[in-house]
Parts: C-alpha cells; structure tokens; sequence
C-alpha cells in the first residue's frame, strides 16, 4: 500500500496552560473522503489550522507521501497541495471570479494583468468544478453562497490542491447545491485527491465518507471505516457516553390560539396564513431562499408588512421595529448568532440582559441582573465558569444556549428559533431540544424554522412548508415523511 | 478554551493598563531631567491644559465606543464659545448665555446624530461636513475677529481657583469624569453604547432602539465640547473663531491611546483620561526640557503610534 497523502502523529498543541490537543494521530489516503468528527471545542479546528501552516504544533510530525515536512505557513501547505475551505467564504464580493481565482497570483506582463489569459483559464478551472454556465468576468457578489463555493474549490483545485479541507461546508447551502457539491465530492475522489470533511451532519457524512476520524477533549479516539459503521457508535465516541435518544419525548398541551397570521406579504413572502397554539411548535421547513426568514422578520417587525393580519392574543399587532415587537411579546433568535444574536466582545451577562436591562429608572441594578443571569445559566445549564466571560469564549453550543438566555429572560409569549441547532454539537442540540420543550410546555407557542428535516419532523406538531414565498402545505407532525415536506418545499404537489 | 480567554483577559488588562505605566514612565522621567516638572505648579497648570481636551475626548469616548467618530467637535467649540460670549456682549445675563451655548452643543451633536443615524451618512463624511459648515458659521458670526468677555463672574468658569490653589477647570474635567464613567458603567444607556459599537445587528434585534441612541450619544458629544468652548472662552476671555482647531485630532488620540478601540464596542473613560494626561504632560515635559515646537509635534506623533501599534490586538 502507498504512503498515505497526508499522516499526522502525535501531534500535540497548548495554548498557554490549556491543552488542545493531545496526541492526535490523524492520516488521510488519496481518493478518500476521511470526516473529521467532535464536538465543539474538541480540537478539530486547531488540529486542520496546523495542518494548514497557521498553528505550529507543540510536538508531533507531519508526513506528506511518506516524507517528513515541516508546514509552518499557509504558502507551505499550498506548497505541498494543502488547500482549506473555509466556512466564512474568503472571496471580495467586489471582484470578478476571474479576479478572485488569481487573487495573488495574478497573470501579468510588467504589472499588467493579461486579462484574457486568466479569464480563459478560469473558465477551464470553473469546468473541472462542474460550474461550465458560469462567466468568469461576473463579479463574486451576484453569485450564490453555493456558487461562491465552488470558485472556492476551483481557486484551491486551480492551486494544484490534492488534500482539500471543507469545514461544514454545506452548512449554507440548498438541497440542490449540497447534491452539486456531493456529486463534485465523488469526482474529486475518482481522481485521486484526499478530502478531509468537518461537519456536524451525521447523515451527509454517512452518505459521503468512507471513514471517520472522531476527536475527543483533544483526544484522539480513534478511526472507523464508515461502511457497517453504526451511528449511534459515532454519537458514542464523541461524547463518550450513549445520549438517551437524539430527540427527547414531547408530551405536548396544546392550548388556545395565540397567533394568528392571516395573509401576510411582503417582500418575497406571499399570502402565508396558519394559527400557532399556545404550547405548540409550529415547524417551518423549506428550501434556502423558500422565504422562512423573511417571514420571521416581517413578523419581528424587521421588514415593512405590505398586507395582512396578526394578532396575539386576540389582539392586532404589527410591529414596526423590533423593539414594538419584543414589547407585544415577541422573541427571535436568529439564524447568524455571531453576526445578529450576540455581541461577542461583552460578557455572558451583559448579553442576556440586552433586551431589557434590569434595571430602576435608567440605572443597572447589578443585583438584579447577576441573580437573572446566573438562574438563566443553571435552567439552561450554560457550561462556564463565570457569567463575566465575554461569550466570544464559548461554544457554539454554549453561545446559541446565550441566545436563547436572551429571549427567556423576556419571558416571550411567541418564541421564533430560526435554525435553532446551526453549528451546535449532538450533545449541545440534544439540551436544546430539551429547553424547547420545556418552553413548549410553560405555555410558549414557539415557531421553529429549520432546515434539518428530522428535526423538524421530530420536534414540530405541525410543520409549516414554504416554497418560494408561499406556504405549499401544513402538516401534522404525526405521520409526516420527509417524502411529504420535501415535495412540498420543492413546489410539488 | 475558557482558559484561553484567560490570556486574553489578562493581554486585555496589559494593554489597558499600559497607558497608565506610559504615564508613569514620562512622570518618572521627567521629574529627573526637570527639576521644574515636578511643581504643584506646574502640575497645576498641566491639568488645566488638558482639561478642555479631556472634556472633550469623554464625549469622543462615547461616540467612538458606539463605533463612530465625531469630527466636528472642535468646531462646535468654537461657535458654541462665540455665541455665548456674543450673547453676553449683546447684554444678556451669564446664566442664559451659558445655557444657551450648551443647548446649542446640544442640538448641534443631535444633528451629527440624525445626519448618522436617519440620514445614514458615515460619521467621518457628516461630521466632517458639519465641520465645515460650523467653523464658516463662526467666522460670519464673529466677523473673524475675536469677542472679548467682559462679564466678570463668567470669567470665572475658566479662570477661577478652588481654594486659592486648584483651577476650576480641573474641577469641571474631574466632575464631568465621574459623571461620563458612571453614564458608562452604571445606566443601562452606557450598556447599549458598548452593545452598539460592539454589534449593532445584534443590539437592534434585541430591541435597542438604535437611532435615538445615536442621537443621544453625538448630542452627549456636542453638550461636552460647548462646555469646553465655554471654558476655553472664559479662560480666555474672549471667543477665537479659531478657536479649537485640530481639537478632534487631540480628542480622537486621547481615546485611542487610552485603549479604546476605534472599531468600537470595546474601551473604558478612565484611559481617556489617562490618554489625555499623557498627551498634555509629554507637551509639557518637551516644554520644559526646550524642546522645539516643531519637533514637540513629532514626538506627540511617534507617542501616539507607538501606542497603536502596541495597543493592535493579534
């Protein structure tokens, strides 16, 4: 057998006093796609950002087809075919594609780019990427986030790339960009080149992956080949305990009408109307792009209502601002925690108490808000050692329980969770679910917009199915089939 | 992880306090190489320099913490001080001419908030254009020449002592410091400046009402710099048109080397203040040491980047 592609012993980092890796072993063969699996904070980060030059480990080797390298920069690592794609995209929206794929490595005459060169090569990288349709010269901003994508794969393929890292890489991406992505996945594969997959998506990876390399606290637990491979075996080595159930039982008491929304549009969303209980989980499943969102934040008073109706409570509410909105009894976490949930350079505290400071005529009562604050911790079991960390400190996991701190502390009556469990790991969704519904059953009618089939289907009593702007069903969650939400989110009938 | 933060707490801290050990420093070095430096004199009359600086850069600590910046402060300080001392020339009493030079403050930093917020112009462009237009305002307003103050109680404001010994502007500057800091840490408007300026998607979704803030924070701005067009007027007595010129410079290096991030959302006033001693001390010690005041200017540039480069987080 042929020296792996890529082979890391031992490999050993701390960050000061704390140690996040320790002892990692981790190899990748040619044509193979090798997952890279742990919970938030288990080192899968650091461990790839040495493998890309940008860390240097403490101790441990690296071996490239057998030879011993050293990677102490990102131009070693290209040097020796290490291409990473990064969840945050790193392209100029301002720049053409052609620009971006040469970004600093332009093809020039005395300082003059040869235009015409690097849009006849960019088109050849765009072909192998499968993307033939695309015009070099359109500017990166017009593209979709999966389009951007794949100019990210050909910008590292058109870097002579053999060992590609995608860390969650179909996190943003459609039904139909994530097949697209898949299909180039294999192909990459047939040709030889070792794929390293971080994600927290059992299915895609027990799809997609021939094996799995799964770390623990810094540890490495060790190496599964994927075929015959159960799951709940990888849930177990992740956290090193069997978890009761993915999805824990609801015994929901649905009450009276809380909302109702009658035919409301504005901007992409058209006409939706449905009920929400008291009590219930209203699930809102579609497409990326169907108008979920949207829908949230014309609730949220975020975006203009052109028309319709909602009332709460038998009262007629149209909030203009999120601020009339939180004031009529609504709550919203949002999809992008890092970007719209948290400010991450403030603390734990300072954070949950954003949307209503506790406090007497304008001045902070630090009593009041330490004692809400540390109750929020306990009920929701955030994991940290002082509520005046900044939240940039946590975990994903930790940060969405932040979020969700933010909004019980308002004691909402309607609770919208768009993508409640993006970038959180089992265990950490596993509580979410649990904080749900224990909401759930407080009396919260709560609206959970999701694009994770089974949890839609697991957690919901009725799933609300949008496909361009439009509702195409409402579904009892009993008895559902991701058959029944797919076609309709996809428009069929 | 939580550890790792540690570290960053504590670099946090370093970088904080490597203002105050700068302080220290040039305190140290100046007391040995000038044996006037160390006067209560002299000590004196440095606190009073810096005082209308540090006014000032309060107010800027506020709107840069918010992730602004506000570059008309100078200006507001000039016109604010010639309205008030043309209001007393005209005849009218100290009390209503005071009062209407900070409500002018006041209005005009609102009207930089409404350009900002509402008018959604970069602070740099709207405050640069209010600039502009106060310091043309001033001109016309004093025909350039200067208003003397003949009002002696004003005069006070800016030239009297406590007790015989401490100016009074060092007094204004401690007030309106415990005033800012506890504004900054102890109201729940203080809250939403930081929550602004460190993400303002996120302040908004949680329902801080972004606009009204910003208008509150360029008007906090503008009251402080028309209390140091007071000051300076009186001290004075008489009102520049000139007056306070590349004060928003002075201002905007006091903040920053206090360790106030310019990106916002992240800085405390107590390194204002210390970055506002820091600047007027060092102009003191070249002053003392004979230092030319070409060269003073060089110094005070190398000073304040040196403090940035030291203060870029990794």
């Amino acid at each position: 057998m042929a020296a792996p592609l890529v082979r890391m012993r031992n490999i050993h980092k701390a960050f000061g006093p704390v140690k996040v890796l320790e002892g990692v072993d981790f190899e990748l063969l040619a044509g193979e796609v090798h997952a890279l699996m742990g919970e938030n904070g288990a080192g899968k980060s650091t461990l790839m950002k040495i493998l890309t030059g940008i860390y240097a480990p403490d101790e441990g080797s690296i071996e490239v087809d057998g030879q011993p390298v050293s990677i102490t920069s990102p131009a070693d690592a290209e040097k020796y075919g290490i291409a990473i794609i990064h969840q945050e995209l790193n392209l100029i929206p301002s720049l053409s594609i052609a620009d971006n794929l040469f970004l600093g490595r332009e093809v020039h005459r005395f300082g003059l780019l040869n235009r015409k060169a690097m849009d006849t090569r960019a088109k050849e990288w765009l072909t192998r990427v499968g993307m033939t349709k695309l015009d070099p010269t359109t500017l990166v901003e017009r593209l979709s986030v999966g389009q951007q994508q794949m100019v990210e794969i050909a910008r590292a393929l058109g870097q002579k790339a053999r060992v590609l890292i995608m860390d969650e890489p179909t996190a943003a991406l459609t039904e139909s960009e994530t097949t697209t992505l898949f299909k180039l996945i294999r192909e990459l594969r047939e040709q030889g080149t070792g794929i390293v997959y971080v994600s927290h998506r059992m299915e895609e990876i027990f799809a997609l992956c021939d094996r799995i390399s799964i770390l623990r606290d810094g540890q490495f637990v060790g190496t599964r080949d994927v075929p015959g491979l159960a799951f709940d075996e990888v849930v177990k080595m992740m956290v090193g305990r069997t978890l009761d159930a993915r999805y824990p039982t609801r015994t929901p008491k649905i009450g009276d009408v809380r909302l109702k929304v009658e035919h409301i549009t504005g901007g992409m969303v058209q006409d939706i109307s449905f009920d929400l209980h008291a009590g219930e989980v209203l699930g809102v499943a579609g497409l990326l792009g169907a108008g979920r969102t949207e829908m949230a934040r014309l609730l949220f008073g975020l975006d203009k209502l052109e028309s319709g109706k909602v009332t709460l409570d038998g009262h007629a509410v149209t909030p203009k601002t999120p601020t009339e909105a939180i004031h009529a009894g609504f709550g919203f976490v949002t999809e992008d925690r890092k970007a719209q949930g948290l400010v991450l350079d403030l603390s734990l505290r300072e954070n949950v108490s954003l949307p209503r400071v506790p406090a007497h005529a304008g001045l902070v009562d630090r009593g009041a808000e330490k004692k809400q604050t540390s109750g929020l911790i306990d009920a929701l079991k955030i994991r940290t050692r002082d509520m005046e960390l900044d939240v940039r400190a946590l975990s994903g996991g930790n940060q969405q329980k932040v979020v969700l701190a933010k909004w019980l502390a308002l004691k909402p009556r309607v609770l919208i969770l768009d993508e409640p469990t993006r970038g959180v790991d089992v265990g950490g969704k596993a509580e979410i679910y649990h904080i749900i519904n224990q909401l759930a059953e407080t009396g919260v009618a709560i609206l959970m917009i999701s694009s994770e089939l089974p949890e839609v289907l697991a957690m919901s009593d009725r799933i609300l199915v949008m496909h361009e702007g439009h509702a195409t069903a409402l579904l009892d969650a009993h008895g559902a089939t991701q058959e029944a939400v797919m076609t309709a989110a996809t428009g069929g009938k | 992880m939580t550890l790792q933060m540690n570290w960053s707490r504590a670099s946090t801290l370093l970088q904080r306090l490597g203002s105050v050990i700068g302080l220290v420093l040039l305190f140290i070095v100046l007391s040995v190489m000038s044996p006037d430096f160390l006067t209560t004199g002299n000590l004196l009359t440095v606190l009073r320099q810096v005082s209308i600086n540090a006014l000032i850069a309060f107010g800027m600590t506020f709107v840069i913490l918010a992730g602004g910046i506000d570059l008309s402060v100078g200006a507001i300080l000039a016109f604010t001080g010639a309205i008030t001392a043309g209001l007393m020339a005209s005849g009218h009493g100290m009390v209503l001419s005071v009062g209407a030079g900070l409500g002018l403050g006041l209005i005009l930093g609102m009207v930089n908030g409404v350009l900002v917020s509402w008018g959604k112009v970069a602070p740099f462009i709207a405050t640069l254009g209010t600039l502009t237009l106060l310091r043309g305002l001033t001109l016309s307003y004093t025909q350039g020449s200067p208003i003397p103050v003949t009002n002696q109680g004003f005069a006070l404001v800016g030239g009297g002592y406590v007790a015989n010994l401490v100016p009074l502007p060092v007094i204004w500057m401690f007030i309106a410091f415990i005033v800012c800091g506890f504004l900054l840490r102890g109201t729940v408007f203080g809250r939403h400046v930081v929550a602004i300026g460190g993400n303002e998607e996120a302040a908004r979704l949680s329902g801080v009402r972004i606009a009204p803030m910003k208008v509150a924070i360029y008007g906090l701005s503008g009251l402080l710099s028309a209390f140091a067009g007071i000051v300076l007027t009186s001290r004075l007595y008489s009102a520049q048109a000139t007056a306070g010129q590349g004060y928003e410079l002075d201002a905007i290096a006091a903040v920053v080397l206090g360790g106030t991030s310019l990106a916002g959302g992240r800085g405390w006033l107590f390194g204002t203040l210390i970055g506002a001693l820091l600047i007027g001390f060092l102009n003191n010690g070249l002053n003392l040491l004979g230092v030319s005041s070409f060269y003073q200017q060089v110094v005070k540039g190398i000073v304040i980047l040196i403090a940035v480069l030291l203060d870029r987080r990794q």
